[in-house]
């Protein structure tokens, strides 16, 4: 049976794999240092390099795709930060995709239960933005209750899983209403109008983090744009492209696409580098669709990142002055992987945090390495994701910061994963860039 | 795959995690940083320490299994593919710095240190380890000792050769050797450090390695000049070293390659000129300046149509960044990207560049030539396509040419790559058959079986290149 299945899965990969990519891997090795995987076990087929060279073998029939291959493919974060390091330009966020698409298409090794829940939650949860809200709501009055208080004191979650128990401590307080519920779907700007933009709202941001959605509208406005949320918009469909769904990721790519053209904006703005990521790439997601490209290359060229906008065009924003006498304080950064190394966006949230006012900005050793949370890898891989997350928390307790700030929502609950684990009596606290801004600034009245 | 009682030994040593002999694993430890060669091993191992390496290669040793040990298999000569099978023993695992000793400025390391960790580590101390090849990002010690590798502060600081002052080793029978030790002056019988430098882990496998430091220099300048005539910047480059000038850098490109760095890390570089140097000084702060003012006089004797000196440390960064993505942004030209390292005397430096360009044109392939001009090594670096032979047989033809030419201008085969596999058929070219002979002689001293790294160094017949078309 798994001669069969390999052979299949050998076949798959042929027609799925870019072979040019692949022979344009020249196996320098400048990828493996840049790689969080290889890092923490030093093994080549842990590596981007291993990684190439394993689907090249399997393509190439010098070796049969089997178990050990499916897990090379899924132990890789997607973090892409092997692509920054890459002399040849080797589109290795493609490679991996394609890989696994292949994978999904054979695979006879996934628990039943990943499977039937991520067809549940990728194809009739994260699509419906509605059916989200509903969840939003659900969890709100799971935390409400008192039925949170309880299921914590009896350790119910803690039967299931450590990692799923430790996971529900640190979601924040879910909202009932969105953020066009809570502001409308069109605000205008303060003072002389720089341009409109289009805010992606994002599926699990707009339950899970509607506050930080609404400071985003909000800081844009006060920094000079209005303000459109189309109401039609989706998830982005990043994770249905990273497991290898790709078909439904183009689906939601589609109606995107058609969302804020319809609402002709001058910008796309989002405030999470994972969902960024794959709207700036919706071109390459929709290169082979002759109906759709033309309208992808339209909407990837107009997608920017929160800090990108903020500080390239936007008016400058003014701080509330400190009392004198205070000490600074202090604050550091963590790359969100996407936004660095997909939108190349570094510098701009760290411009943006050290323009505020009163703050001493302390660069984390190894900021720009991948945290661990990489979509839903933490939850698929723990171990690894683990691992990973506690040697990012060594260098994030070395800072002393007070707060640990990111710019991505799946980036955001693992650093307070990670503070709730390793440095829960710390003053540590983990926030996302908008909301450090935002409660530091002076609102200009209306 | 091996019997499963050697398996079992074997793994009885490291661990069960560290001895692998899955698919996956032979897989990606069959290749290196050198095109189109690939040969599967029959098992990887990762020692964590020199006994460990001792009790390996007696077991390998007892039923003559090769063993090809390896840092991060980055070279560029085919040094660590597994042609004849066996165990590619990764010494990763063993990296640590042992001793940094303040007296008599050396350092004590395990080889499996990668490079710039070790560079940066020294330099936190107030000095400094010059050896510093272009992969040190990801290289490691211990494989810049094997492959004795250079770098582009070779010209006045020398390569590695220059900075091993004792070696710990395991011989292929699992005895232990020490050579050298902190000492500046050291006799005592043939010298086996140097030897076993450069040796391709064909001779023992390095397991610590004692080094030189040396204090900073205290002040820098970069500069950079530009000729729209190749000739002219070649020129240049042996004028200055006739003028008993040394920099400490100073590198050539010629126009492709400089269209294809300033692609790659956007750095703003003259596009139209058919060659610029990139020149470094460093040491005292007068005698930096007073260089770098006669530096510059020379180029524009030698017509060069624009200077720049960078301003800041910033600057300086730039311009060196330029030169160190050369190799690997070559690569974004064609898929198949090979850098030799033919290099000649200095005051040869524009009669070579002439002989690339003629042989290029010659056998139509593309050859773009950067490199460590001071001196004299030259990286011809051909952008092909590996799936297309009638040009890959071209590109091989015209490499030949270059490294005949090469000698012939009392040059060599190669000036920092190694040997390996891809050079193997061409050594004689350089050193003879008599120097084959004491070479193989010395191999067979140290190897009598033939156990380590099998197939490198000395070809079965000259001349013809080998190329394992699998890759």
């Amino acid at each position: 049976v798994a001669n069969s299945t390999s052979t299949a899965l050998q076949e798959t990969l042929k027609m799925k794999l870019d072979y040019d990519q692949l022979t344009n891997c020249m196996r320098c090795g400048f990828c493996l240092p840049a790689c969080p995987t290889f890092k923490e076990t030093g093994f080549e087929a842990e590596s981007p390099r291993g990684r190439i060279s394993l689907m090249k073998a399997a393509v190439d029939g010098i070796m049969e795709p089997g178990i050990r291959f499916e897990d090379q493919m899924n132990h890789c974060l997607g973090c892409r930060a092997c692509e920054p390091a890459c002399p040849a330009d080797v589109k290795y966020g493609q490679l991996i995709e394609q890989a696994r698409d292949a994978i999904e298409a054979h695979t006879t090794q996934h628990r039943p239960w990943v499977k039937i829940v991520r067809k549940l939650v990728f194809n009739q949860l994260f699509p419906h933005q509605n059916r989200m809200r509903l969840l939003g709501k659900g969890l709100r009055l799971y935390q409400k209750s008192g039925l949170q208080a309880l299921t914590r004191k009896t350790g119910v979650v803690g039967l299931f899983s450590k990692h799923l128990s430790a996971m529900e401590r640190i979601i924040p307080d879910a909202s009932s209403k969105g953020v066009a519920q809570l502001l409308g779907t069109r605000i205008p700007a303060k003072g002389e109008k720089i341009a409109t933009v289009g805010m992606f709202r994002g599926c699990l941001m707009d339950v899970l983090f509607t506050e930080t959605n609404r400071k985003t509208v909000e800081l844009l406005s006060e920094a000079g744009f209005e303000v459109v949320i189309p109401p039609t918009q989706n998830c982005c469909g990043a994770l249905h492209a990273h497991s290898g769904e790709t078909d439904q990721a183009k689906s939601l790519a589609i109606n995107n696409i058609r969302a804020f053209q319809e609402a002709d904006v001058d910008y796309i703005v989002s405030n999470a580098g994972g969902c960024g990521a794959i709207l700036i790439e919706y071109d390459h997601l929709l290169h082979d669709d002759a109906e759709w490209y033309e309208q992808a290359t339209w909407f990837a060229k107009r997608v920017k990142d929160i800090s990108s906008i903020l500080l390239e065009q936007g008016r400058a924003i003014h701080y509330a002055e400190t009392s004198s006498g205070e000490p600074p304080l202090r604050i550091t950064y963590q790359d969100s992987c996407h936004l660095k190394n997909v939108m190349k966006v570094g510098n701009s949230p760290r411009q943006l945090l050290k323009s505020a006012a009163n703050v001493e900005f302390i660069e984390m050793q190894e900021a720009g390495t991948c945290c661990g949370s990489a979509g839903i890898y933490n939850v698929t891989q723990p171990d690894m994701a683990n691992q990973i997350l506690d040697h990012k928390m060594t260098h994030a307790k070395a800072t002393n910061a007070h707060y640990l700030v990111t710019s991505n929502p799946g980036c955001l609950l693992q650093m307070k994963l990670g503070i709730d684990k390793h440095a829960g009596n710390s003053q540590m606290e983990a926030v996302h860039v908008v909301d450090f801004l935002y409660d530091r600034i002076v609102r200009k009245t209306d | 795959m091996l019997d499963s009682q050697i398996r079992k030994q074997l793994s009885d040593i490291v661990g069960d995690t560290y001895y692998k002999d899955d698919p996956e694993s032979l897989v990606t430890h069959s290749y290196d940083g050198t095109p189109m060669l690939q040969s599967l091993p029959d098992g990887v191992i990762y020692p964590k320490d020199t006994n460990q390496v001792s009790s390996i290669m007696k077991v390998l040793n007892a039923h003559r299994i090769p063993l090809i040990s390896r840092g991060s298999g980055t070279n560029l000569c085919g040094g660590t593919v597994p042609v004849q099978g066996g165990i590619v023993m990764v010494m990763h695992r063993m990296n640590a710095i042992l001793e940094v000793d303040l007296q008599n400025l050396t350092a004590t390391v395990q080889p499996g240190i990668i490079t710039k960790e070790f560079i940066e580590h020294i330099e936190h101390l107030g000095l400094f380890y010059p050896p510093d090849p272009s992969s040190m990002a990801i290289s490691t010690i211990g494989g810049n000792i094997a492959e004795c590798s250079g770098g582009l502060r070779g010209l006045k600081y020398g390569t590695t050769k220059d900075y091993v002052l004792g070696l710990e080793a395991v011989l292929a029978t699992g005895e232990i050797i020490r050579t050298g030790g902190k000492l500046v002056k050291d006799v005592a019988g043939y010298d086996l450090t140097k030897l076993l430098v450069g040796s391709e882990g064909t001779l023992a496998i390095v397991t610590e390695a004692t080094l030189k430091l040396v204090p900073p220099p205290e002040y820098k300048k970069t500069m950079l000049a530009m000729f729209t005539d190749i000739y002219d910047a070649a020129r240049a480059v042996s004028k200055i070293i006739e003028n008993r000038i040394i920099p400490a850098t100073l590198e050539f490109m010629d126009n492709p390659t400089i269209r294809v760095v300033d692609d790659f890390a956007k750095l703003g570089l003259p596009l139209d000129m058919a060659a610029i140097l990139l020149i470094e000084q460093d040491g005292d702060r007068n005698v930096v300046e007073r260089d770098i003012a006669r530096i510059s006089e020379i180029c524009r004797e030698e017509q060069a149509e624009g200077i720049s000196i960078a301003s800041t440390p910033e600057e300086a960064l730039k311009l060196l960044t330029a030169r160190r993505s050369a190799f690997t942004a070559l690569a974004r030209l064609r898929p198949t990207t090979i850098l030799e390292d033919a290099t000649v005397p200095r005051s040869k430096i524009a009669d070579m560049v002439m002989e690339i360009n003629r042989i290029a044109a010659k056998h139509q392939v593309q050859i773009c030539t950067f490199g460590h001009a001071g001196d004299g090594n030259l990286h011809p670096t051909a952008t092909t396509d590996a799936r297309d032979h009638d040009e890959i047989h071209r590109v091989e033809e015209a490499f030949a040419e270059i490294f005949e030419a090469a000698i012939r201008l009392g040059g060599t085969i190669t000036g920092e790559h190694g040997v390996g596999l891809v050079k193997a058929p061409f050594l004689e070219w350089k050193v003879g058959e008599a120097g084959i002979a004491l070479m193989k002689g010395i191999k067979t001293a140290f190897d009598p079986l033939n156990l380590l790294n099998p197939g490198k160094m000395f070809a079965k017949a000259s001349r013809r290149r080998v190329v394992i078309d699998r890759g």
